[in-house]
Parts: structure tokens; sequence; C-alpha cells
């Protein structure tokens, strides 16, 4: 189970987060929303490492980083290995074919011999319907095929929550539907998933937590059937804003 | 003039075999050796602490200053310190030694400017990716950025290869008996300078040709991932 309590990050004089703490259930999906600025993706960021936060505890199990004092590399690499990230606009290795992209990291990091790294990420390949693009360059994809790949990329290291930044974001409708039908799968079979998404409908149809983060706080922290049946006037406001009430 | 050519064109291939080419390819090799060094010196900001950090932030300081100082100065300027300079304090090279050593290094301040410019232009995003999957920063470096900087150095790098092979004319001024002092000399012996001069020149252009054929081949192999344009 993963837990953050109090996490704070300022930007030079700008305090991002200011004191998040909540629980993020394993092979549930919790959703995290809030306007543009709010602080949604560098809590996110916060939860992979890739932003360091200046304050707080993240707790996975027995592992423990309290940001206040001072910890080691493999503490922080024990705890990337538990998360696997999907960004905004995919960032797949160019430089690697689709099939490489995927078994880079269970080859050179996680040592898994390359007939079993190979078997495997045309196994997912195949579960998405793109394993005949194996040989290809993510250059000759499409965005929602290419962030369907960065999806078996993350998966394919097996990580315990996967960590996702708006990652319909970038696409068109058609293949934004691709993509989120593909998540609505993942979430179906248990994968613990933590989603930073405008997309309310997802929040609807996979959400079993949701997180409403508001100038570096969460203003709400509950069910998403409390979420959308909440009496604040803020999350009202919020999804009344975005059209979806 | 066909027969001046002719019976000139062995002298300088030879020197160019013995001299010129060598010269290059040996003062290119440890320049790039040096450039990708200084380069990671510059580029890197590892997580290290105490005495390590100390240690790094002087390096970084003689990185800095090695780049400032062989940019500052003529190539020419650096040769004759190399070997006419040196000598005074006791330190006496033989000239190919000398003209190796002042080619490394001016090659290597110059390159490591341009290894530097093409890591920093690979997307921040791909060392996120590549941190998210587990890889460690020399991991990253050498399987994910180091390709993709690679794509985006050539043709400069390619440029200060060609530079560098013009250059090697300098070392005639340190005793070398490279191509160009060679014509030097046959145009002192049959007095012609234009058309020995210009039979050099037509080597050196002949010499960069194949060196811009050969950059054109890796710029394709290079780029070989590049194919549609993603959306």
């Amino acid at each position: 189970m993963l837990k953050i309590k109090d996490i704070k990050k300022s930007f030079g004089k700008k305090e991002v987060l200011k004191g998040i703490s909540t629980i993020f259930p394993e092979k549930k999906t919790t959703v995290i929303v809030g306007p543009s600025g709010s602080g949604k993706t560098t809590l996110l960021r916060s939860l992979d490492l890739l932003v360091k936060p200046d304050f707080g505890i993240i707790e996975f199990d027995d592992l423990k980083i309290n940001f206040s004092e001072p910890f080691t590399n493999k503490t922080a690499n024990a705890l990337r290995d538990k998360t696997s990230m999907v960004f905004q606009n995919w960032n797949l290795f160019p430089n690697l074919t689709i099939l490489q992209n995927i078994t880079e990291a269970p080859i050179y990091v996680q040592k898994v011999n390359k007939t079993t790294a190979n078997k495997q990420a045309h196994e997912l390949l195949t579960e998405v319907g793109l394993d005949e693009y194996a040989d290809a360059y993510p250059s000759e994809l499409s965005g929602g095929q290419q962030q369907r790949i960065s999806i078996c990329r993350a998966l394919a290291v097996k990580p315990e929550y996967i960590l996702l930044d708006e990652p319909t974001s970038a696409l068109d409708p058609e293949m934004e539907t691709q993509v989120l039908e593909m998540l609505e799968r993942l979430s179906d079979q248990g994968q613990s998933m933590i989603m930073v998404t405008h997309n309310m409908q997802f929040a609807k149809n996979a959400a079993d937590k949701i997180l409403f983060i508001e100038n570096g706080k969460a203003d709400f922290d509950g069910t998403k059937d409390e979420f959308f049946s909440t009496s604040s006037p803020r999350v009202k406001e919020f999804l009344h804003g975005i059209s979806l009430n | 003039m066909w027969e001046i050519i002719i019976s000139s064109l062995p002298s300088l291939i030879e020197a160019m075999l013995k001299y010129t080419i060598p010269l290059a390819l040996i003062s290119f090799a440890f320049g790039m050796i040096i450039a990708i060094g200084v380069a990671l010196i510059k580029f890197l900001n590892p997580k290290i602490n105490g005495l390590l950090s100390i240690f790094w932030k002087l390096l970084r300081l003689v990185a800095n200053f090695y780049v400032w100082i062989f940019r500052s100065t003529p190539l020419l300027v650096q040769l004759f310190i190399i070997f006419f300079g040196l000598p005074s304090i006791g330190i006496k090279l033989p000239p190919f030694t000398a003209a190796v050593i002042g080619f490394s290094l001016n090659t290597g301040a110059y390159g490591s400017e341009t290894i530097r410019s093409a890591l920093m232009s690979v997307s921040k995003d791909q060392w996120d990716a590549a941190y998210t999957l587990g890889f460690s920063t020399p991991q990253t470096l050498w399987r994910i950025i180091m390709p993709q900087a690679f794509r985006i150095v050539l043709p400069p790098l390619s440029n200060e290869f060609i530079g560098l092979v013009k250059d090697t004319s300098l070392a005639s001024t340190i005793t070398i008996a490279e191509m160009f002092q060679v014509s030097q000399q046959i145009a002192a012996q049959n007095f012609q300078p234009l058309l020995m001069y210009v039979e050099v020149a037509a080597l050196y252009a002949f010499l960069c040709t194949i060196l811009s054929v050969l950059q054109h081949y890796l710029e394709n192999r290079s780029s070989k991932f590049i194919k549609g344009d993603g959306n």
C-alpha cells in the first residue's frame, strides 16, 4: 500500500504542494483531478521521485522515505521499482524499436533473459493489437498507438502501481477512446493505478477513489460516488466547469 | 604541366599517407576522448556529497579553464608553445607527438562544447522516461541519450574533423614533412608554386570529399529511426 504524509514541494518561492496526505489503495484506480496548476502532476511525479518533495513521507509497505532526512540512492531506487510512469506525451525512446522500447528496462535493469523479455513484450503487444509494429520505430506510429505502447512499456517492468500523467490529453477523441478502453481493462484486471486526468468520464467509469487538488491542497479525498454526489460547492463548481455534473 | 603534376603526385601521396591522414585520425580519436570526458564533466550534475562533490567542482573548474584557453588562442600558437616553447622547461617532444598533442587538445576543446550542446538538446523527458523505468544515470546516458545525441552531433563533429584534416597543414611549421610541406619543397625545386599549391589543394579537397560522403552515410544510418511524424 502506497501512503503519503504531509508532502510539500516548492519551486523557488512558489509552494506547489502544501502538505498532502493520502493513501493510494492497492489494486484500485485512484484518479487525481483539479484545475490546471493545482499541483496534480507535481504530486504524481513526487511518487516516482522525478520531483523530490521538500518535506513529508512516502511509505510503501516496509519502505519509507522521510524527505526531511537524507536517504540513499538504494532506497530511492527501491521506491522507483514499485512504480512506473506513463507520460502525457508518451516519451517513447525514438532511437529504439517498439519491441526494444518495451524490453530495454526488463533486460538491462531487471536482468530478465532476452528471450523471456521478448516473449512477454510480444504478449503485451498482442493484447493491445499492436504486435505487427514490434520492429517499427515510434515515429512510424500514431499518437494513440504510441501511448498504448508506452503503457505496455510501463507494464513490462511489472510495477505495483502505474502512474499516469494526463495520458490522453494530447490525443484526438478517437485515439483517446482507444487508450481509455485499454486503461479501463487494466483497472478491471486489478492493476493499481494513479492517474491525473481531466477526463471525468474515465473517472466515472473506472475510478475507485478520487483526489481533488486545488492550490496544492487535497480539497476532496473519497470514493467516486462520494465525489460525484458531494455537497462541496468547490467540487460542484469544478464539475460544472468541465460540463459533467 | 601534366608531367609535373604526375611526377610530384607520389611524394605528395606518400606525405598524405605517412603524416596527414595519421595525424588527423590519431588527433581526432584522442580529441574525441577528451571531448566526451570534458562534455560529461560539464553536463552531468551527480548527486554526491562531501569530498567527492568538491572534487567534481574542481574537475569542472579545470574543464572550463581548458576549454576557455584552447578556444581563445590560435592553433598555430598552441603548436609553437608545445613544440618550441616547452623545451625551455625541459619538455622536448618529437614533432609528430607535439602535433598530435596540439591538435588533440584543440579538437577536444571545440568538440566538448559540440557534444555538450547535443546532450543538452535531447529532451529532459527522455531522462524522466528512463529513470521511471529504473535506468541508472550511466545506463540512461549510454543506451538512451547518447544514441540520440549522436545523430545531432554528427554534422558539427564532421565539420570539425574536416577542419582538422586541413589544419594538419599547420604541422609543416613544426618541421613535419606532411603534404603541404612536401608541396612547398617541390615548388622550391620546380618553380611552379601555382601548380603545386593547386595540386595539394585538390588532394585536400579529395580527402575532405571522402569524409563528406562518409558523413552522409553515417547520418543516414543514425537517422533510420526517423520515418514518420508520429501523428
